[in-house]
């Protein structure tokens, strides 16, 4: 049998991945998900057909998407995720001890519980005592927080599904104001290669520069997801994303991820020229 | 299949063009895109099918002008989805309804008697057949400035000072969801022998609704204009003209052909048959939904703090006699900024496009195309226009009702001979010879025959300072404005 899962990434480019077998599929109110188990990336989530995360890839988007911020705020108690359903966010976060509290809001109760069954990997999140699952609209939740969080992580999905109100000014106004004077706000911020990512890349960034006066563009290598190049965005009330890195006491905690290290950090914001040309126009 | 009688499962001009489909006719008639195969341009944009089924009148599909089979049928069945002994099928917009309405009921002289918070469109109809405007104070609700419906005290004592008008109209609801006490007025004026239209633009869902007011027809209406293409989902210029029991339907259809096209858009009509399909096969499920909807937005919306997003507690038993739930309008005083300025806000930093920004008020339609995301960045965008940018409420106006003052009938007043004034002192106690209004919600704050006031004046200068666009001038800029020489 020859069975393979495919995304088109453009209208002119495919990208496959050979599948041993389908281990789910189900339609929520909301989305199409799958699972999938194959030879090379291992078990793989899938919403509408669009890859979200394999087993094998997952670290890097994980560690880069929590520990940036988390080197870089000394004292972080509350944090607030959006999105999320896998656990990945909350297995990284867990590692921290002083952390209080995680409020993780997502919409779609089904991905969270396929996750559960299928992804242990990233799903083992849950289990931190610390975490309270909310099934909500993430803009509905973070219009009636004020002055609350120390960091917001926005784990969300492609602005074109259930995502869509997690790319909106109003979304990142919200955001703004459920966080604290000195709170740090990072999201998932599509890729700059194809055309169509690129302009949701650069609208996304548009709107955020307009809620937050500081806010820097990194980067990571995640072999699965469109051009393998993707973004993440670093908006923050009072910290400098490089010249406020306490590297030291970071290393201090001894958690050793994957990818994330104190000196990647500083390069991941070192930005691509054609990417550089493309925010400076927005700025 | 003569005889068969007809169900709400059918839409007959649909059906009646499915079927041209299948015979594929040879096109030596107009229009002379032919299939849209002559303008490859459009065809590309607007679709192949849609292009199809852009045709003209012939045997099998009926003319509007004297319809006899598949046009018959669906007004036929639209008469009976709404609950009324006739429907006509109208495709020069609502306006083309009311028009029609109006001109069935009064000629030169007549008298109709009207609330004063009426769309354009009615005292247009005047200009046509020069019947007089007898209005109606429509209350105020002075904390949200917005005009409400008829007191039942000032329609009788409209109807003992007026013993020769001819008919009465009302709005059914206005633009901000307001019903006046709809089947008292038809009884009281049927009693003294005046014919009651509805102008049910923002009312179609009315006729499918649980917890909602009650329709024209349902309320003993003689004649009513019903947009299906707001609520009720059809095209944009497609609406129905109801007639009740009362109403000499071949009269009104001879009314109607005086201005009617010719050429009536097959598009059009068929969204009007498979609109009215949909609503009476799905109509109740629909509007509840969208009342749940708008229920929701608007107790978060009042949870966020200084907007006031009202509803029945409104309803005094008079002049609200009944309140629209599946309307969301918002009154923005309290935070300092004009219905307007909010309106501005929304489209312009949050690509949030809603229905009307006026002086103290914001209304979003709400429909069955609306989803909860959409709604929750609705109120996500209100609350962060709450946290940027309220500001001190001193030094803003409330909209408040300014009497007319009629002096020539509209018709009179529109073809007299004029002069073009600057809009200032100099043409205080003037005659005016045409509209000025906000649009939306298109309710004139002038119309012609009326005397213009020293607070008329100053009222169109502060809606122009806010923003508010200013129509109905033959000055397009509404600097001036053409008074009886």
């Amino acid at each position: 049998m020859d069975l393979w899962y495919s995304e088109f990434h453009t209208k002119n480019v495919r990208f496959s991945i050979k599948v041993e077998k389908q281990l789910y599929s189900g339609q929520s109110g909301f989305q199409r998900i799958d699972v999938f188990e194959s030879p090379e990336f291992g078990r793989f989530l899938t919403l509408d057909g669009y890859m979200m995360l394999t087993e094998r890839d997952e670290f890097i988007y994980h560690d880069m998407i929590t520990h940036v911020p988390m080197a870089v705020h000394p004292r972080v108690r509350n944090i607030l995720v959006i999105g999320a359903g896998d656990g990945g966010v909350l297995r990284e976060l867990s590692k921290y001890p002083y952390i209080e509290s995680i409020d993780v809001v997502e919409i779609d109760a089904m991905v969270v519980e396929v996750c559960k069954k299928y992804l242990p990997q990233t799903a083992c999140g849950f289990e931190d005592k610390r975490v309270r699952l909310h099934i909500q609209d993430g803009l509905k939740f973070v219009r009636k927080c004020e002055n609350e969080y120390d960091l917001i992580i926005v784990d969300s999905t492609d602005p074109f599904g259930p995502g869509e109100g997690l790319f909106t000014k109003e979304f990142y106004g919200n955001c703004f104001k459920a966080l604290r004077e000195d709170g740090i706000m990072v999201n998932q911020h599509e890729s700059p290669f194809y055309k169509d990512d690129a302009i949701a890349m650069v609208r996304a960034h548009k709107r955020i520069v307009e809620s937050f006066e500081l806010s820097r563009m990194y980067q990571a290598h995640i072999p699965t997801y469109p051009s393998g190049h993707w973004m993440f965005g670093f908006s923050t009330k009072k910290y400098h994303p490089i010249k406020d890195l306490r590297a030291e006491e970071w290393n201090k905690l001894g958690l050793k991820p994957q990818y994330y290290n104190t000196n990647l950090h500083k390069g991941a914001f070192y930005l691509p020229t054609y990417v550089e040309a493309m925010l400076e126009d927005v700025e | 299949m003569p005889n068969t009688p007809l169900s709400q499962h059918q839409a007959p001009i649909y059906e009646a063009l499915q079927e041209l489909k299948r015979m594929r006719l040879v096109p030596f008639d107009v229009p002379g895109h032919k299939r849209g195969r002559g303008n490859k341009e459009l065809t590309s944009f607007l679709g192949e099918k849609c292009l199809n089924v852009d045709v003209n009148s012939m045997k099998q599909l009926d003319n509007l002008c004297h319809p006899i089979s598949v046009i018959k049928e669906a007004e036929e069945l639209a008469a009976e989805a709404f609950n009324a002994a006739g429907a006509f099928f109208m495709v020069g917009g609502t306006t083309s309804s009311v028009q029609a309405m109006i001109l069935s009921v009064v000629g030169r002289g007549d008298k109709l008697i009207l609330p004063r918070n009426v769309h354009r469109s009615v005292i247009n109809s005047l200009i046509l057949c020069g019947a007089v405007p007898v209005y109606i104070n429509p209350q105020t609700d002075s904390n949200l400035g917005i005009s409400l419906g008829m007191s039942l005290r000032d329609v009788e004592a409209a109807i003992k000072a007026n013993p020769d008008a001819k008919a009465i109209l009302v709005n059914n609801p206005t633009y901000y969801g307001i019903c006046s006490n709809l089947r008292e007025i038809v009884r009281l004026s049927h009693q003294h022998g005046l014919l009651v239209l509805a102008d049910e633009a923002h009312g179609t869902h009315f006729y499918f609704g649980e917890a909602l007011p009650p329709s024209a027809m349902a309320a003993g209406a003689d004649l009513s204009s019903v947009s299906m293409h707001k609520s009720g989902g059809s095209l944009t210029q497609s609406s129905f003209l109801l007639c009740g029991a009362a109403v000499n339907q071949g009269y009104v259809r001879q009314i109607i052909n005086l201005t009617q096209t010719t050429s009536a858009s097959y598009l059009l009509l068929s969204s009007l048959d498979i609109s009215r399909r949909n609503l009476a096969l799905h109509g109740r499920e629909i509007f509840a939904g969208v009342s749940e909807m708008a229920e929701y937005a608007r107790k978060e919306i009042n949870a966020i703090g200084d907007y006031i997003a009202y509803s029945r507690e409104l309803v005094n038993g008079d002049s609200v006699f009944d309140f629209d739930i599946s309307k969301l309008a918002v009154n923005t005083l309290n935070l300092g900024l004009a219905g307007k300025e909010v309106y501005d806000l929304l489209r312009d930093e949050y690509d949030i496009q809603i229905e009307l920004g006026d002086i103290g008020n914001i209304l979003a339609y709400i429909s069955v195309g609306d989803t909860e995301k959409n709604i929750e960045r609705l109120i996500g965008a209100l609350a962060e226009i709450r946290r940027r940018f309220k500001r001190d409420k001193s030094g803003l106006h409330k909209a408040e009702y300014i009497n007319p003052i009629v002096e020539l009938s509209p018709q009179e007043a529109f073809y007299s001979q004029k002069e073009s004034l600057p809009i200032g002192s100099g043409c205080i106690g003037r005659i005016c010879t045409e509209f000025v209004m906000c649009y939306p919600p298109g309710i004139p704050i002038l119309a012609p025959g009326e005397r213009i006031s020293a607070e008329i004046v100053d009222y169109i200068r502060y809606a122009k300072e806010k923003g508010c666009s200013l129509t109905g001038s033959e000055d397009m800029d509404v600097e001036f404005i053409n008074v009886v020489r």
